[in-house]
């Protein structure tokens, strides 16, 4: 049951060929007999899920039934979810029994999902390799000796090793679509505002999104269709009414207009990495779609702009954690602010700590204008540089990634490697555009990711042109040796 | 505007952080790093160029003023790491 996808699961369940209570307690042995090593979850839910299991077998029994009725799916640790832990990664949060429960596994919930447990994930969602998490590092399924990418790295690997069909994750700088990349599945960042952050644990609030992490691009539009929409609870989440993503699929691509700009392909860039995305063109042109090389010239300034404005938004976010209310709490304070200090030393890690500390000093007096101010006016720069190409073309495309999993440990002591790791996907959460990861080949028996950039809501274009492609490949259907 | 070891101090006590004195210079050389990549930005022609703040430059709508929020005294206080009748527990403030 577990090398099929989500939407064949759901076509098996509807003709009850197996029960949800049997789908998900074979994942669960699965998560039991892999994950010790892969360190994929943080906490596995059991008795929950099979709970759900059962309510949704007594669902579809009678014939009804939702839209992920019976299926399982691990939602990312930055996820609140009643009654059961919610970490974010953190030692800040290792005791924080979330007391509501987000938006978006509200929704899931309500169309049927199973939630198998929560996913490991870099500390508060700030790294590209989950090995900030404080609950160790997350092993890529396709060589242990590597890391899944980050920060929603145990949601791509546990996919990749078939240990849920279904994920959810976030992105606020890429940490959906590189970690999809380097695992090899497919993962989705929505338009900004088109699903709810409520409930979602704020790392950079002008920047977050969370979207569907799966095995094909019609499972990620089968989720995608159960997360989005407006929430009275966010307010920046858009009302805008929901595609029917599952419908937009299989549209043709006689005429699809592919933007490729040549900032994706720099000279320095991996050459089998830059032939993966560009096969990717080839068999997209072949069914009808036109390439139009393009130009994007501030998209270069975008991992500068990311890293004054995401670490400004975090340390104004992350000051709630005082060690008064809820969260890690220091022994012995002598006074208020030896509560807060040491509270918030011991609670968080070093990269945390680090984003912090450059938020607050580009947001102090003196700096503001020269760092915040300035790297805000770049992302307009960037956004009307996506406007201009979105005048002439549909999607753009590139690499979503420029190196494939690089080895644990690599580049810990190298924070500007670490976060170059990002550059291709940075600059579509600076503009707020939709954008997809899909498998596009092996470097060295390591996956490779091709990103497809959508204009704003056009979610269901770049399902369709992922889909398109995944009917007339396989790298989406590959499975790692040791989890086959 | 290299960052010093004074500066780590005085960031770190506005950020709420305790940093050991052994740490602030190894701290400051990241810091440094970081700072001398974000420097790029001055590259930037940004004259006239209006900051951006929300990718769809929408701005807080607003909303009928009508209470929304449960009382959630009872979920919410007993995760709290020190509470006595119904109130937060710090250390002592005014003496």
């Amino acid at each position: 049951m577990h090398t099929k996808t989500l939407t064949e699961l759901r076509a098996g369940l509807a003709a009850r060929e197996f029960s949800s209570r049997e789908l998900t307690e074979h994942f669960l042995r699965r998560i039991r007999q892999f994950d010790g090593e892969l360190n994929s979850l943080i906490t596995v839910t059991e008795e929950q899920a099979l709970a759900q299991a059962d309510a949704a077998d007594a669902t579809l029994a009678r014939g009804e039934g939702g839209l992920l009725t019976g299926l399982p799916v691990a939602h990312k640790d930055i996820f609140c979810t009643e009654g059961v832990r919610t970490s974010c990664g953190s030692r800040m949060l290792d005791n924080f029994i979330a007391p509501y429960t987000a938006t978006v596994v509200e929704k899931m919930a309500a169309q049927g999902a199973v939630m198998l447990g929560k996913t490991n994930m870099d500390e508060f969602a700030m790294g590209s390799s989950n090995e900030t998490s404080f609950y160790g590092p997350v092993k890529n399924p396709w060589d242990q000796e590597r890391v899944p990418g980050g920060s929603s790295g145990g949601a791509a690997a546990t996919l990749a090793a078939r240990l849920t069909p279904a994920a959810t994750g976030t992105d606020t700088g890429g940490s959906i679509r590189q970690p999809a990349a380097l695992n090899g599945v497919t993962g989705l960042k929505p338009t900004y505002g088109r699903v709810s952050r409520w409930g979602m644990i704020a790392f950079a609030s002008s920047l977050d999104q969370a979207g569907p992490m799966g095995l094909s691009a019609a499972d990620c539009a089968l989720m995608l269709g159960a997360m989005a929409g407006h929430d009275d609870k966010d307010s920046t989440s858009l009302d805008e009414p929901v595609g029917d993503y599952l419908n937009d699929l299989n549209q043709n691509l006689e005429g699809l207009r592919i933007g490729v700009p040549e900032e994706f392909f720099p000279d320095t860039l991996d050459g089998a990495i830059a032939e993966s995305s560009r096969e990717a063109l080839r068999e997209l042109e072949k069914q009808g779609a036109k390439l139009v090389p393009l130009s994007l010239p501030s998209i270069k300034l975008s991992v500068p702009a990311y890293y004054v404005i995401a670490p400004a938004e975090a340390s104004s976010n992350l000051s709630r954690f005082d060690g008064v209310r809820y969260g890690h709490r220091c022994d012995d304070p002598v006074d208020l602010l030896d509560l807060y200090k040491r509270s918030r030393s011991e609670g968080f890690g070093e990269e945390v700590k680090r984003r912090i500390l450059v938020g607050t000093y580009a947001l102090s007096a003196g700096y503001y204008d020269a760092y915040y101010r300035r790297a805000q006016q770049v992302r307009r720069l960037i956004r009307d540089d996506f406007a201009r190409a979105f005048a002439e073309v549909d999607v753009i495309m590139g690499p979503t990634s420029p190196e494939t999993a690089f080895k644990i440990g690599a580049k810990v002591d190298d924070p500007i490697n670490m976060y170059m790791a990002d550059v291709f996907t940075i600059a579509v959460n600076l503009a707020g555009l939709p954008a997809l990861s899909m498998p596009s080949g092996f470097v060295n028996g390591l996956p490779v990711g091709t990103q497809v950039i959508g204009n704003y809501f056009q979610e269901g274009r770049i399902l369709n042109v992922a889909h398109r492609y995944q009917l007339a490949t396989d790298w989406h259907q590959r499975i790692p040796g040791a989890f086959a | 505007m290299a960052i010093d070891s004074k500066v780590v101090a005085q960031v770190a006590h506005l950020a709420c952080l305790q940093v050991d004195d052994n740490e602030t210079a190894a701290l400051s050389e990241r810091l440094n790093d970081i700072l001398a990549m974000v420097d790029q930005l001055q590259q930037a022609d940004v004259e006239g160029v209006a900051p951006l703040a929300h990718p769809l430059d929408v701005s807080q709508p607003l909303r009928d003023d009508q209470v929304t929020e449960p009382d959630v005294r009872e979920r919410v206080m007993p995760i709290a790491p020190a509470i006595e009748e119904g109130c937060f527990l710090v250390p002592r403030v005014i003496e």
